[in-house]
């Protein structure tokens, strides 16, 4: 006879709650990708949190049949911190905005990232604040005209990546919403790393802010408009016809016409322990650039999970499991 | 090492009984005041007598060298009778510079023993200290029983033969100053010279050696200087039987968290930021990883609020420690630990306020706070501690409220009981109440949903937690449908969440016990909460010895009261509440029992006195 468990569908994962996000939002793929990579992957429902802020992004956990917590605005890395540290066998996703990530809670994103805490945080960039109806966020381009700047942007942006890198983070990863395949793989690379795992998707918000991303997204212009990185590749993009090279400490475009070696172009690895090439690639930003898609930097540094554990168990070895009798008559006492 | 305790011979001069002694010792802030302070206080409780402790230090690690802003104090009372303040008049006061002299002399008894450093008053001394003429020379000192005590060069002189340099020998003066002390109330050496092996022998032996030379000479220095006619004795106080420790406020909490932690079968997980009074509770914590204790020193007071909360949803007894700023901070996470309806402990251990304030000095007024400091309708239980020695039991007491109602607990302490110390009795093990905690247990999906929000005849909601096939639920800060936890706008669920959430508070009051009153059944009350029971005590016992016809009531329970507070207010004529506030449980007792009590308020930083007490209560009474 099998013993082998159900396995579980896509399907499976999805809560009896209605859905509430606009038709058409870029959520909706991102969330039918993750439901898909909980199956392929055979996650446990009761061993998977979802743990989001707040924004039309963060009540993604609703929408999932697992654990989950809707937490407050910027605060869900904290969350996530108290959860895995105690629970370390516990599967916990973070679910992010770029302004819950970014601005109201960009202390505890670099603090949970620099820490190395075992958890999978996915920021769902649509540079604009959603569910406040359309303000310009921290990654929004200067001269962005919204509700809240009629006049145009005067902020200069963030780089949700940049930040990401440089509070060392082991992981860093971009996708995008409607590159199906593309998201898939990467939120199983982001699963199965070890440490904090960081990624960035870029997420159309149709209502406040749509069409930010068509450049990466369009059949017709995506290729020129992004590179997609692969561990130890060069990075070739256009169908074959260009390729980044470095100069020094800066990109530039090489046209791959016969006259530039493709041993000469950039080749990708993820598993450079300085930061600094990832950060080279954060930094391409279109339309001076093919934008990179894909994993930056995947590297291994002991995490913030084993090591408050292992603190615990070394205490219990060396002094023996706390006795209450013993804790109460250390030190001076005296008898009446 | 044996500890050469046979130098240090009992005087041989007369030997005056007396009932208790307040001193106070006073120097710069780098003087090691406060070791002195805990040392005589060690020594004290070891012997049998009763003690409380006041220290009093400034904010600054390093305050300007001999200034009065750099002055450092630790005030001890110890004592035959049980007591409850660490004294008001002093005894005796040592100085150990003229800026330690000028802001505390007059705190000291007419007549009373005043030991100086008299080395410390050249005229750079009194420069740094702003004064034009040395005390010791105009007169101030007069009403007084003056010692000057030539510390420095006595020292120096004791601790030649180490080889210190001066500035490492000038360093054990305040060793010197507690051989004296020590001689003069005939107080044990031994716990002392075994500190002082323990801390130095091993590290540094000619430190240890040194320390021990400057203690033994202030000792020698008291029998033989003709300055002291005699000396004087404290016996033991008739304490209730039983094994008992010397405590301070911070550290009887951590040591109440742990226990509770395992008296309930919990991990305990601690997040927190570094904020004084409250840190060392972070720190006892930290040491204690062998009872499964996890402390994560989080970014700031909002993630340690958030992080405390993301593991209790993990199931672990989870705590979050500040003072007032960082409570500040914790006001929406502490919304959503209500929402949410997972039991967890905040502790705010008060300071003076408004913003950073007075750091290190001791204030009651964040109870508003406490109470009402949150957005929305977000009532908690609010309980207060009242001594060094009652945090402990305050902090199993939240935690049984915690979980038995799945509710987040406020604990207010103040800096006043946070490095106070009294002596603790040691309770036996098996005494201690078990806490029942439950999780439900995993079960099949099949078709039955599970009801996180489904509640008990506490009102409480099932501690469901991750990992458990087929619980799997959301919880967040969106108002939830009753039972279903499913996010709700219906107008009337929100009224009965609202009313629910309340009600869990009210419901408390029948665990937690009523209100006890210390004297008469009319004429006036003295309603006190938290840190301000011992003086309070003290005072209504000495209008009371007056012939007044005063009682006494204390809160620890604020949220909710005891069931029996509006009956017992309604026996009095008179109701006065002391608070070191300008009036803020005055402002709850008189809206919630149309009370027409009065107040007597102190914002000073300071903890009340015992005569001002008694003054202000035979004002009225
Ligand atoms: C403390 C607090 N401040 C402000 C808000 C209002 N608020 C809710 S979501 C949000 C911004 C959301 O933007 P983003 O994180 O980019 O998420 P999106 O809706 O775009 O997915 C703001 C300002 C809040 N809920 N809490
Ligand atoms: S406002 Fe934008 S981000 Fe929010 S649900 Fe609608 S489309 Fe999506
Ligand atoms: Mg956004």
């Amino acid at each position: 006879m099998s013993t082998e468990l159900p396995v579980l569908k896509a399907k499976d994962f999805e809560s009896d709650q209605d859905v509430r996000w606009c038709p058409g939002c870029g959520d909706y793929s991102i969330l039918a990708q993750m439901k898909k990579v909980l199956a392929d992957i055979g996650a446990k429902k009761e061993s998977t949190v979802f743990v989001s802020g707040i924004g039309c992004s963060s009540r993604f956990p609703y929408y999932m049949d697992t654990y989950g917590m809707h937490s407050i605005h910027g605060r869900a890395p904290a969350f996530a911190t108290g959860l895995k540290s105690t629970r370390p066998e516990l599967d916990v996703w973070v679910i992010t905005g770029d302004g819950d990530a970014l601005s109201i809670g960009g202390n505890h994103l670099v603090h949970v990232i620099r820490r190395n805490l075992d958890i999978n945080i996915v920021l769902f960039n649509n540079s604009i604040y959603g569910l406040t109806k359309g303000q310009y966020s921290p990654t929004s381009k200067i001269g962005k005209v919204t509700k809240s700047t009629p006049r145009g942007s005067i902020d200069h942006p963030l780089n949700p990546l940049s930040i990401a890198i440089a509070a060392e983070g082991t992981f860093v990863a971009r996708s995008v919403d409607t590159n199906i395949k593309h998201l898939c793989e990467t939120f199983k690379r982001a699963h199965a790393h070890k440490g904090t795992s960081f990624v960035e998707v870029y997420q159309n918000c149709n209502v406040f802010n749509d069409g930010i991303w068509d450049y990466a997204k369009d059949k017709k212009t995506k290729d020129q408009s992004t590179v997609v990185l692969e561990h130890g590749k060069p990075l070739v993009y256009d169908n074959g016809t260009k390729g980044i090279r470095l100069n020094g400490f800066q990109p530039e475009i090489v046209e791959l016409d016969g006259n530039v070696a493709v041993d000469d172009l950039l080749f990708h690895n993820e598993k450079e322990t300085q930061p600094h090439l990832a950060n080279v690639l954060a930094r391409m930003r279109f339309p001076e650039f093919p934008e990179p898609i894909g994993v930056f930097r995947a590297v291994e540094r002991p995490t913030y999970d084993e090591g408050i554990n292992q603190q615990v168990e070394e205490a219990q070895a060396e002094q023996g499991v706390g006795d209450l009798a013993k804790l109460y008559a250390a030190g001076d006492t005296w008898t009446v | 090492m044996i500890l050469p305790t046979d130098q240090f011979p009992p005087t041989q001069k007369p030997s005056e009984s007396v009932s208790g002694v307040t001193v106070r010792l006073a120097g710069d802030s780098g003087d090691g005041m406060q070791l002195l302070g805990t040392q005589l206080t060690n020594t004290s409780a070891l012997s049998g007598n009763d003690v409380a402790t006041f220290p009093d230090f400034p904010a600054e690690i390093r305050a300007p060298r001999g200034t009065r802003a750099g002055v450092s104090g630790f005030q001890v009372q110890f004592s035959a009778e049980e007591i409850f303040t660490p004294g008001d008049g002093l005894d005796a006061l040592v100085c150990m510079n003229p800026a330690a002299l000028t802001t505390n002399l007059t705190d000291l008894k007419k007549s009373g023993i005043l030991i100086v450093n008299s080395d410390s008053f050249e005229a750079k001394d009194l420069k740094l200290a702003k004064l034009e003429e040395s005390p010791l020379e105009d007169g101030t000192t007069d009403p007084y029983r003056t010692i000057h005590v030539p510390m420095t060069k006595l020292t120096r002189g004791a601790v030649e033969s180490t080889g210190l340099s001066t500035k490492f020998a000038d360093r054990c003066k305040n060793f010197f100053a507690m051989g004296l002390v020590f001689w003069l109330y005939g107080r044990d050496v031994e716990p002392t010279l075994r500190f002082i092996d323990n801390k130095f022998g091993k590290k540094a032996p000619e430190v240890a050696e040194a320390n021990r030379l400057a203690l033994k000479a202030g000792w020698n220095y008291g029998e033989t200087t003709e300055d002291f006619a005699s000396t004087y004795q404290v016996s033991a106080a008739e304490l209730k039987k039983g094994n008992y420790k010397n405590v301070m406020g911070n550290q009887a909490l951590a040591w109440g968290l742990i226990s509770a932690a395992k008296l309930s079968d919990k991990d305990l997980f601690l997040g927190s930021y570094p904020i004084t009074p409250a840190s060392d509770i972070l720190h006892e914590l930290s040491k204690h990883k062998n009872f499964g204790v996890r402390t994560f020193q989080a970014e700031d007071e909002i993630a340690a609020v958030c992080s405390a909360i993301g593991a209790a949803f993990g199931g672990s007894m989870a705590v979050t420690t500040s003072s007032g700023p960082g409570i500040a901070l914790k006001g929406e996470g502490m919304g959503l630990g209500l929402m949410l309806e997972l039991p967890m402990i905040i502790i705010d251990v008060q300071r003076g306020g408004p913003s950073t304030g007075l750091p290190t000095k001791t204030e009651q007024s964040d109870l508003l706070m406490a109470m009402y400091g949150r957005n929305g309708e977000s009532p908690l239980p609010v309980v207060a501690a009242q001594s060094p020695a009652d945090c402990f039991r305050t902090a199993i007491e939240a935690w049984q409220i915690a979980t038995r109602y799945m509710i987040p607990v406020m604990i207010l302490s103040d800096g006043y009981i946070a490095n106070g110390a009294e002596p603790w009795r040691i309770p036996e093990v098996d005494s201690l109440p078990k806490i029942p905690v439950s999780h439900p247990a995993g079960q099949k999906q099949n078709g039955e949903p599970f009801l996180p929000y489904k509640r008990d005849e506490n009102l409480a909601r099932p501690w469901a937690i991750p990992g458990t096939e087929g619980l799997m639920h959301r919880v967040g800060g969106l108002e939830k449908e009753d039972g279903t936890g499913n996010v709700s706008y219906d107008p009337d669920n929100h009224q009965h969440m609202v009313e629910t959430r309340a009600n869990k508070v009210a419901k408390a009051a029948e665990f937690l016990d009523p209100l006890e009153v210390d004297g008469p059944d009319s004429g006036t009350l003295v309603l006190s909460w938290g840190g301000t029971y011992g003086s309070c005590r003290t005072a209504v016992k000495a209008c009371q010895e007056n012939g007044k016809s005063v009682a006494h009531a204390h809160l620890r329970w604020i949220n909710p009261f005891p069931r029996n507070l509006g009956e017992v207010l309604k026996r009095y004529d008179n109701v006065l509440i002391p608070e070191l506030n300008t009036g803020q449980l005055r402002l709850i007792i008189r809206n919630e029992f149309l009370v027409d009590a009065k107040g007597f308020n102190k914002i000073k930083g300071k903890p009340f006195s015992v005569t001002e007490l008694v003054e202000a209560i035979e004002a009225i009474a």
